[in-house]
């Protein structure tokens, strides 16, 4: 009785208070502003410089590149700053650019996108994404500093709208390469003006920060907001719906939740993991779990016995329940894993090796010599702390315990000697995860190559390397597929990576945005988005 | 006065030379680096970075310089966010901090002093143990309990306030309530605590005994003596509200330096890490030097010690 009479006084005192009449988010659909949750600061809004998924999508709405985000399918390409394009054999590519204006009123022109490249591939920029331009000729060689002359690079602006890249060897999704923020194209004497070319503390960014995509940037207060206005100057400017974008970079999960609830926010970038199953519960429209091109997976390390046998791998990799895991301990509509590359990539049909087999896993474990676990020496499982991957090691760890009857110890690290000691190889389980730049299996597939810096398992199979290689002269499309397809099930028959789950995207979004269009790589120039 | 505080100035510079030199050591004794990430970093990019930001030069020239450039505050550009520097970084968020640490203070002395004077007038009576409970729990229960439930009823049930946030006048009211709960009830208790030690004193009996009103011998008699714990404690309390509460900073999106202090930690940023380091301790040696002067202030017979 006094509850309901508590209850019945909040909402008296809520209907007539004089605070709030509309939420924000009201209000903001009014001026046609979008309200974001976008994570935690971004590392820098610098398209060849920033190195985090949050500044990313802030990026993508100030600069757009030769080919910008489809807005339905990550595969396809969509024009952008190149209105046309044409290719020979996949390797040499010319982009025809439209006449676009850059936010100070100078046109975009070829030369812009070259001093990109040039400015990305310079060593003294430090630049952690440069080798996404190594398809490009020469361009690892000048960003290793073999060489110093930049005109060998294979990018030249043959007049002022026309940009031909030349690449080392075929890549025929090339188009999709370009989408990423590194291949972006920045004005040059507004970076000038601020420093050298290749000055990592040049902070143009702060002090002018001139660009040529759908939104400017209007303010930006570190830890509080990052505001950006429709650009009137951009070539697309009537498409654009929206007046403006705010993201939130709020780092508290359970914060951002409680902004979304009181109306504060449009879309939340994460949902707390405690709140997916009650929302679920309620049917709760807002809630949407999208597939991400990523994959949650333990790097076994392949050097250090008995890890170097593979029957032992194969053994830990059945003894591991992913529907139980997702079900019951991540709980967020992931899907467990049955190979390393995500689903999404049109055409491609890799097998599904990687499975739940408890009676396989003992016949195997015995045939290596340790029959119901006896004699197998106690291993570590190494993760970084967080409680998701706690709870995941335990689950694990209990699953090898009460099928192999083997004994893991699991032991977590902060962040940062986590990654040393993943990258030093000091490890023998760890835990691991990757997140594809673009939409095609090898940017999965190549950090196990032998020569990959990412292949914390050692992993080494010159079948599967040469798989790799043979698959970029391949002219036929599917053919192509089917040999990377190939080479991944080579390599999940010798299993150094035990893939867990794919990842999902779980997020909150108002009902009142149309446009959205969930993609796996989760980017977008919010051209397309709206209110309604 | 003026001799005293000259003395404890001087006094801060070997302090704060031994913080620095400590810091110094013991950050690059910390496993992982500035560059350590998920993606390994190519080996001459590293090269070229470790070049750039002068991790490659021998020690003691580093040690010096980075003295140096702090000493004329000239810092160097930083690891974690490219384009700034420390002083960038301080000079945007301290003024965010103080405000959040003075309105938290203010706050915590309007609720802890007069619960904490009340509770030493009517000791062992309902309105002492009441309260004083209340402290208890107010001190055991964590910020990032009472943040996020009064960031609930306020925020999501009734509306009155935004979640987070630091932009209109009302975004001070929760976090500085959720910082400042938590010290009003240490100042309830030590208020309490004073005051029923300054109350039993022979000079109060005289005031008493001379016909004084209750209400006049407990404010302008007792209250002199009573919050001197108060006063001692206000000291590093007040550095330490300053500087930033990490957990409410986070909980209600404030951009106060506490935030960048503890990040700066996990990014294993140098350069941010010592200025903050440096900085704080800076702020804890001032804020004990005003504490030890409004001390003497208020007991004259601390002038002679």
């Amino acid at each position: 009785m006094t509850n309901r009479l508590f209850c019945s006084a909040l909402m008296v005192i809520h209907c007539f208070n004089p605070f709030s009449v509309a939420t924000p988010a009201d209000d903001a659909i009014d001026e046609g502003i979008l309200l974001l949750g976008n994570g935690s600061e971004p590392h820098s809004l610098d398209p060849h410089i920033n190195s985090s998924m949050n500044g990313h999508h802030v990026i993508v709405s100030l600069i757009e590149g030769l080919i910008a985000p489809h807005p339905t399918d990550d595969s396809l390409p969509h024009p952008g700053m190149a209105y046309k394009w044409e290719h020979e054999n996949n390797t040499v590519w010319t982009f025809h650019l439209r006449d676009a204006k850059w936010t100070n009123g100078d046109p975009v022109t070829a030369h812009d996108f070259v001093y990109g490249f040039k400015r990305i591939l310079s060593p003294r920029l430090g630049s952690q994404y440069s080798e996404m331009l190594y398809s490009m000729k020469n361009a690892k060689e000048y960003n290793e500093g073999a060489i110093t002359d930049f005109s060998q690079v294979g990018a030249e602006a043959l007049d002022k709208l026309t940009l031909r890249v030349t690449l080392k060897e075929p890549v025929p999704y090339f188009y999709n390469i370009v989408k990423h923020n590194s291949w972006f194209p920045v004005h040059p004497e507004t970076v000038e003006k601020y420093g050298a070319i290749d000055d990592p503390a040049n902070n143009w960014i702060r002090e002018e920060y001139v660009s040529n995509g759908p939104f400017k940037l209007k303010n930006w207060q570190m830890n509080q907001i990052i505001e950006v206005e429709k650009n009137p100057s951009y070539w697309n400017a009537d498409q654009v719906k929206l007046n403006g974008i705010k993201f939130y970079p709020i780092v508290s999960e359970n914060t951002e939740d409680q902004m979304f609830n009181s109306g504060a926010l449009h879309y939340s970038y994460t949902i707390p993991t405690d709140m997916i199953p009650v929302y679920q519960e309620r049917n709760d429209p807002t809630v949407k779990i999208e597939p991400f091109l990523g994959v949650y997976y333990y790097s076994l390390n392949t050097k250090v016995p008995p890890l170097d046998n593979p029957k032992v791998r194969h053994a830990l990799s059945y003894a591991v329940n992913r529907n139980t895991i997702v079900r019951r301990i991540t709980k967020g509509g992931q899907l467990p894993a049955g190979n390393f590359t995500p689903p999404g990539i049109s055409g491609y049909e890799p097998e599904s090796i990687a499975s739940f087999n408890p009676k396989k896993a003992r016949e195997l474990i015995a045939e290596a010599g340790f029959p119901n676990g006896e004699g197998f020496p106690k291993l570590t499982l190494l993760f970084n702390t967080l409680e998701s991957h706690k709870a995941i090691a335990e689950a694990i760890q209990q699953m090898w315990k009460s099928i192999l009857g083997i004994d893991v110890e699991i032991r977590n690290q902060e962040w940062k000697v986590f990654v040393n000691t993943r990258h030093e190889g000091n490890f023998e389980i760890a835990r691991n995860g990757w997140i594809g730049d673009y939409m095609y299996p090898d940017t999965f597939l190549r950090i196990l190559q032998s020569d990959s810096g990412q292949n914390d398992a050692q992993y080494s199979n010159p079948e599967y390397d040469r798989l790799i290689a043979k698959s970029f002269s391949e002219t036929d499309a599917q053919k192509r597929l089917d040999l990377l397809a190939e080479a991944e099930a080579i390599m999940l028959n010798d299993m150094p990576i035990i893939p867990i789950y794919h990842y999902v995207r779980t997020y909150r979004i108002d009902p009142r945005v149309k446009g959205w269009n969930p993609t796996p790589l989760d980017v977008r120039n919010f051209t397309n988005v709206y209110f309604e | 006065m003026l001799r005293f505080i000259l003395i404890r100035l001087g006094q801060a510079i070997p302090i704060l030379l031994a913080i620095y030199t400590i810091t110094f050591f013991m950050v690059r004794a910390a496993p992982g680096g500035p560059f350590s990430q998920e993606r390994k970093v190519a080996p001459h990019i590293l090269e070229q970075q470790m070049e750039y930001y002068g991790f490659n030069d021998p020690l003691p020239v580093q040690f010096f310089r980075t003295l140096w450039q702090h000493v004329t505050f000239e810092f160097p550009p930083l690891t974690s966010y490219p384009g700034l520097t420390s002083r960038d970084i301080i000079v945007d968020t301290f003024p965010v901090s103080l405000e959040l640490g003075l309105l938290a203070m203010i706050v915590a002395l309007a609720i802890g002093l007069p619960i904490g004077i009340l509770a030493a007038a009517k000791k062992n009576s309902t309105l002492d143990y009441a309260p004083m409970s209340l402290a208890m729990v107010g001190i055991c229960l964590p910020t990032f309990v009472i943040g996020p439930l009064l960031a609930l009823v306020f925020g999501v049930w009734l509306g009155w306030l935004n979640i987070s946030g630091w932009f209109s006048f009302s975004d001070r009211i929760l976090p500085a309530f959720t910082l400042g709960l938590f010290y009003a009830a240490y100042i309830a208790r030590l208020t309490r605590g004073g005051m029923l030690e300054t109350l039993n004193m022979d000079y109060i009996r005289s005031a008493r005994a001379k016909g004084a009103p209750e209400f006049k011998v407990v404010i302008v008699h007792a209250l002199r003596g009573g919050i001197m714990p108060v006063v001692s404690f206000f000291g590093p309390a007040l550095a330490g509200l300053i500087s930033g509460s990490f957990v409410v900073e986070t909980i209600f999106q404030v951009p106060g330096l506490g935030r960048h202090f503890i990040q700066a930690a996990l990014s294993r940023d140098h350069s941010l890490i010592l200025s903050t380091v440096l900085f704080y301790a800076a702020l804890i040696i001032v804020a004990n030097m005003i504490v030890d002067i409004v001390q003497i202030l208020l007991n004259p017979k601390l002038r002679y010690q």
